[in-house]
């Protein structure tokens, strides 16, 4: 989805960020991570450039939030060398903690206090906090500046958190899970928030298990799965060429027929050329291009991807994006439709 | 949020203090705790109901040994005073920091950059000021409806309301770094009440606070006075009570040095304790 933004887009975002030294937001390397047997994190490499929103994507249970939590000096690891901010989590104190904004998975507390209470508690946490209106507003909770978080919804909830996270003006914010449970309606609010705070110089590291999520707001994507990164590009991109090579499909004999290719157009030809019929149409005749959802399904190993290559089993032609797996409300498979190329 | 950039101010200040911020967390943890209607009718009026009801139940009768005696509801208020400290600082706090690690309020908190001891201040603070509305409500409960008479109002009062000061002083900070240390215990938030009652209402009956501390068992009081509860009691009969009272004493005197060293005791442990088994996190999250 980088090439619907506007060219300007990732520059504004740099020349707003703060004056903060050089480097990247977050440098990760060899990072490993072990509970018992389970080796939950097995040697992730990252790097998160100032000014992006930088995707961590992956099944439950990939690592996501461990490495995460890592980042926030919430755990500490076995392995590797971790920066964030130029600090290391494992020793950084107040002041770089005050640096960064942190949304935890899964929120209930505090429910005793308002919106604009909490708020205004964490702002005096800080020593240039922004003001805690202004943040309620951005995070469109103003009509329930008063009411009591546990009155909230599942969507008003998170954006609470957002706004706890964001009250100190951090460099760099960490969204763990931010939409899990949340309505379409309410999940596409949330991403122009996260949008928006990107305009405004902020770095974002997200985790997510929805394809459409990395999809529709990251710069770049980390595919990880079990404790490693398979894949890291933008995420239209994710996959490299060869995953998106089209997949022709034809009928021949009464038999499925299919077969990937970088010249479709080619072997259309000489399919039908082979088959000779009078009309000079090939029966069944599909030509398809990998949806990022099959090259993500693909990347995370779920056994009803496609195959990397070679003939695939008789495949319906008919085959449509909203049948695929991997969809539990079935939102990923609208944006994957739009994110092809 | 585009807005917020134009009221960005260009110098950074240091972060604010532990102090200020200890008062911060104050203001929030008494906005918080008044608004838990239950938890407050648990562990706030409790010893006044329980006051009303023994002095009204024993009206007209006197604890007493060996033809000695003081009026029931003298005898009972001490006590309640003591449990009362020890429901505000002990129970509240270890229940309260259980389900604040349950719920992730800790964690949250550990994300930005409030010290820890501002934390700890804001929970001394609820401590100190539900301990002392508590007990002032159980001294006007016990002076105007039960005619007990306070500490004030006999020949040596300075030096009653002197003890009582610091029994006060270090039966609160005893039972608030105690309950920090208790509340890594429960395994949950949900558990953290089941855990705790028990241990509060079995140190009460043995600690004389439901029953005159001279008639319980020998091994009963000797098990009492490991624990905190039983000098907290006697601390507080010493200052209201009149001074024969302390023959009714097992040891035939108040022992205000045994006291205070019982307490200090508790308190130091509790620290050690409280400043290593501290988490921020559910045991369960890695």
């Amino acid at each position: 989805m980088t090439t619907t933004r506007p060219p300007t887009r990732r520059t504004s975002a740099r020349t707003t960020a703060r004056t903060t030294p050089d480097g990247p937001a977050v440098e990760v390397r060899g990072l490993r991570k072990r509970y018992g047997t389970k080796q939950a994190v097995d040697g992730i490499d990252l790097r998160v450039e100032r000014g992006e929103i930088f995707a961590v994507l992956g099944p439950n249970g990939a690592g996501k939030t461990t490495t995460v939590e890592i980042l926030e000096g919430f755990r500490r690891r076995d392995e590797g060398e971790v920066r964030v901010l130029g600090e290391d989590p494992q020793t950084a104190g107040r002041a770089w903690r005050a640096r960064i904004g942190v949304v935890l998975q899964d929120s209930r507390d505090q429910a005793e206090l308002t919106v604009a209470e909490l708020v205004r508690h964490f702002a005096t946490f800080y020593a240039d906090p922004r003001d805690p209106d202004e943040v309620i507003d951005a995070v469109g909770l103003r009509e329930k500046a008063r009411t009591r978080t546990r009155q909230l919804s599942g969507g008003q909830r998170r954006r609470l958190d957002v706004a706890l996270g964001i009250v100190g003006r951090p460099e760099l914010l960490f969204l763990d899970e931010p939409t899990t449970g949340f309505d379409p309606q309410a999940r596409r609010a949330f991403w122009a928030l996260v949008r928006s705070l990107r305009e405004d110089g902020t770095t974002i590291l997200l985790t997510t298990h929805y394809l459409d999520e990395a999809a529709h707001l990251a710069d770049r994507a980390a595919v990880v799965r079990a404790g490693q990164v398979v894949a890291l590009d933008a995420p239209d991109l994710l996959g490299g060429p060869a995953a998106r090579r089209p997949v022709v499909r034809w009928l021949e004999d009464g038999a499925w027929r299919s077969e990937r290719t970088d010249s479709p157009t080619a072997l259309v030809a000489r399919v039908a050329s082979r088959l000779g019929r009078p009309d000079g149409e090939v029966p069944g005749l599909e030509v398809a291009r990998p949806s990022l959802e099959d090259v993500y399904l693909e990347l995370i190993g779920d056994p009803a991807a496609l195959p990397a290559d070679g003939p695939a089993d008789p495949v319906p032609p008919t085959r449509a994006p909203a049948e695929a797996p991997g969809t539990p409300d079935g939102t990923s498979a609208v944006v994957a439709e739009e994110a092809r190329p | 949020m585009t807005t917020t950039a134009t009221t960005r101010r260009a110098p950074r200040t240091a972060l604010p203090g532990p102090a200020r911020l200890g008062l911060e967390r104050t203001g929030a943890e008494l906005r918080a705790f008044f608004r838990e209607r239950d938890a407050v009718i648990f562990i706030f009026t409790y010893p006044l109901i329980m006051l009303a009801i023994f002095a009204t139940v024993f009206d007209g009768q006197d604890q007493g040994i060996d033809g000695y005696g003081v009026p029931f509801a003298q005898y009972f208020l001490p006590g309640m005073v003591a449990t009362g400290v020890m429901l505000t600082s002990f129970q509240s706090l270890a229940i309260s920091i259980a389900v604040e690690r349950d719920d992730g309020s800790l964690k949250r908190l550990r994300s930005t950059p409030l010290p820890a001891a501002a934390y700890f201040y804001g929970k001394v603070g609820l401590v100190l000021l539900t301990s002392v509305v508590q007990t002032g409500l159980l001294l006007v409960l016990a002076a105007t409806v039960y005619d007990v008479p306070m500490p004030w109002e006999m020949s040596d009062g300075g030096a009653r309301l002197a003890t009582f000061a610091w029994v006060f002083v270090l039966g609160c900070a005893s039972g608030a770094v105690c309950g920090v240390a208790f509340s890594s215990l429960p395994r949950s938030g949900k558990s953290a009440t089941a855990v705790v009652t028990p241990v509060v209402l079995v140190l009460q009956f043995i600690s004389g606070v439901f029953f005159a501390f001279f008639a319980l068992p020998t091994w009963m009081q000797t098990v009492a006075s490991v624990f905190p509860l039983k000098w907290m009691a006697q601390g507080m009969r010493s200052v209201f009570l009149p001074e024969q009272a302390a023959v009714l004493e097992p040891a035939g005197s108040w022992q205000h040095g045994a006291t205070a060293a019982v307490l200090v005791a508790w308190l130091v442990v509790g620290l050690i304790v409280g400043a290593r088994t501290f988490r921020w996190r559910r045991r369960d999250d890695g």
